[in-house]
């Protein structure tokens, strides 16, 4: 009777401990592939050594497959070109070949490790290891290595549209190359303060944007992605 | 005192070289507004260089009026001085030149009051140069570019930055560096009066003072360490540029601009002490060799 009943438990506790990292990863895709298109509008704070720039209001738009645009409401905006790796659906929308990477803890919220290696040979993303919160089936942490543009990563803290998949908070960190005027070509004025390059050199950049709100699955033009 | 303040503007008003000054700032930005209207984004490029490897950015936002009148003072105020020159230049020697600086010292006015009264008026000159230069150089970009936030290109020390400044913080900060420019050139303005008790002529203290003033410029502008430290500090050009320091706006600690502020007031004002002695030095020392000049011979 005893080993009835053990049997009996194992039968049912097993498929949750034992989430194959496959069937997890289609778990969360299925989620992000309910979005076909969302405008969202959010804030942008931009953290580069180099750049000194206010927060901007942005818009964010995105549409199926890969169509993402970022767009500053008023003023000037710096965008990160890889900007457009804050849609998981960029991650999650290729072929690839999953392997378990094993698990990890974001803030105390145990994930599953998901490595991605894209089938296509020809493709920019050589690795994208993901993050995945195995009870909410959401991407807590990506980072995707590049052949041109180096790794970013993407730290996503989610609210009200967890269901979509969509985070309320991305916090996206790139590398930055440096940026270096030649002297004397902007007549400055030197108020005696010392800076060595030495001390800034080499740092990472990153983006934190915030999201408001969410319009999903309403449709959006094309003609927002070329303008 | 007051009339012959009146008959100084009366007589600079008179001249054609004073017309020669808004002339050439007319032609100068008329210049950069075409070239950057033509092609203004290769300019853009050179200053973003590999920033645009890693961001987008809308380059055509960027090239707007305020953006314009920085780069346009930026060059031109390396070359007004020498327009100053020509006025203040003229201001005893031309006197002297024409004969009438007996006539004008025969006059129930001191010789200090002249020297005085001339400054006053060089520097009225100098200030409509600037106003004119606001007309020209902001507010017809402005109509021309249309408005929004500015970008400033800056090397600081060994680290090169950008700073964005928003649209609505932006005007205070011409107005005071308009101002401050005055005070800059009225420093070339009293050198050039100051040379001009010397001479004969004016083509003398006109050629000295720019010379002097590109000499200066050039010292000012060479990075050695050895330079920074001993010779810049006492060279009047090292702080010509401070007006852009109302452009370099102040920053949190994650490097966000902070609206209507200054990185470094303290160093804006030392300059600005630092020129107005320069004022009281040149003036006094003109007042003191002016008092004492054989006008008989």
């Amino acid at each position: 009777m005893k080993n009835l009943l053990f049997l009996f438990f194992l039968g049912f506790t097993l498929p949750v401990f034992a989430q194959d990292i496959n069937s997890l990863v289609a778990s969360a895709r299925k989620k992000i592939d309910a979005v076909n298109d969302y405008e969202a509008s959010g804030r942008m704070k931009t953290n580069v050594t180099f750049l000194k720039v206010p927060v901007a209001t942005v818009s964010i738009y995105f549409k199926k497959p890969n169509k993402l645009k970022v767009k500053s409401e008023k003023g000037i905006s710096f965008v990160p070109k890889g900007a457009v790796s804050i849609n998981m659906s960029n991650i999650l929308g290729s072929d690839f070949t999953v392997i378990d990477g094993g698990d990890d803890k974001i803030n105390g919220v145990p994930v599953k490790i998901a490595r991605l290696l894209p089938t296509d040979e020809n493709s920019d993303v050589v690795l994208s290891t993901v993050y995945i919160d195995p009870v909410k089936n959401l991407i807590m942490k990506a980072r995707t290595t590049t052949r041109e543009n180096g790794t970013y990563e993407l730290e996503m803290s989610y609210g009200k549209f967890a269901a979509f998949g969509l985070p309320d908070k991305i916090i996206f960190s790139f590398n930055t190359k440096d940026y270096k005027l030649p002297k004397g070509v902007t007549f400055d004025f030197d108020d005696g303060t010392k800076i060595k390059a030495s001390d800034v050199k080499n740092k990472k950049g990153r983006a934190e944007i915030t999201f408001k709100n969410y319009i999903i699955n309403k449709g959006i033009s094309d003609a927002i992605f070329t303008k | 005192m007051w009339s012959l303040f009146s008959i100084e503007l009366y007589k600079i008003s008179k001249r054609p070289r004073t017309y020669i000054a808004f002339i050439a700032i007319t032609a100068i930005v008329g210049i950069f507004q075409f070239a950057f209207k033509a092609d203004g984004t290769n300019y853009m490029n050179l200053m973003l260089q590999s920033v645009q490897d890693t961001f987008d950015l809308d380059k055509t936002k960027a090239i707007n009026g305020y953006f314009m009148c920085y780069i346009i003072l930026n060059t031109l105020l390396i070359q007004v001085p020498i327009l100053v020159a020509l006025i203040a230049g003229d201001a005893i020697s031309g006197e002297a030149n024409m004969g009438t600086l007996r006539l004008l010292l025969t006059k129930p006015v001191t010789r200090t009051q002249v020297i005085l009264v001339k400054f006053a008026a060089s520097t009225v000159y100098t200030i409509m140069l600037l106003i004119w230069m606001a007309v020209t150089a902001l507010f017809l970009s402005m109509y021309i570019f249309g408005v929004d936030d500015m970008l400033i290109f800056r090397v600081k020390g060994e680290e090169s930055q950008i700073l964005q400044i928003t649209k609505d913080d932006i005007m205070w900060r011409y107005i005071a560096a308009f101002g401050y420019a005055a005070v800059a050139l009225s420093v070339i303005a009293a050198l050039a009066m100051f040379l001009s008790i010397f001479a004969e002529n004016s083509i003398g203290p006109i050629i000295a003072t720019v010379c002097i003033v590109i000499v200066c410029t050039v010292i000012s502008n060479i990075n050695l360490p050895v330079i920074d430290d001993n010779v810049k500090p006492y060279l009047f050009t090292s702080y010509l540029v401070g007006w852009k320091g109302f452009f370099y706006i102040g920053t949190n600690a994650d490097g966000e601009p902070i609206k209507g502020s200054l990185e470094n007031w303290p160093a804006i004002r030392n300059s600005l002490l630092i020129l107005f002695g320069h004022i009281g030095v040149l003036l006094t020392a003109s007042v003191v060799v002016f008092n004492k000049k054989d006008i008989l011979s």
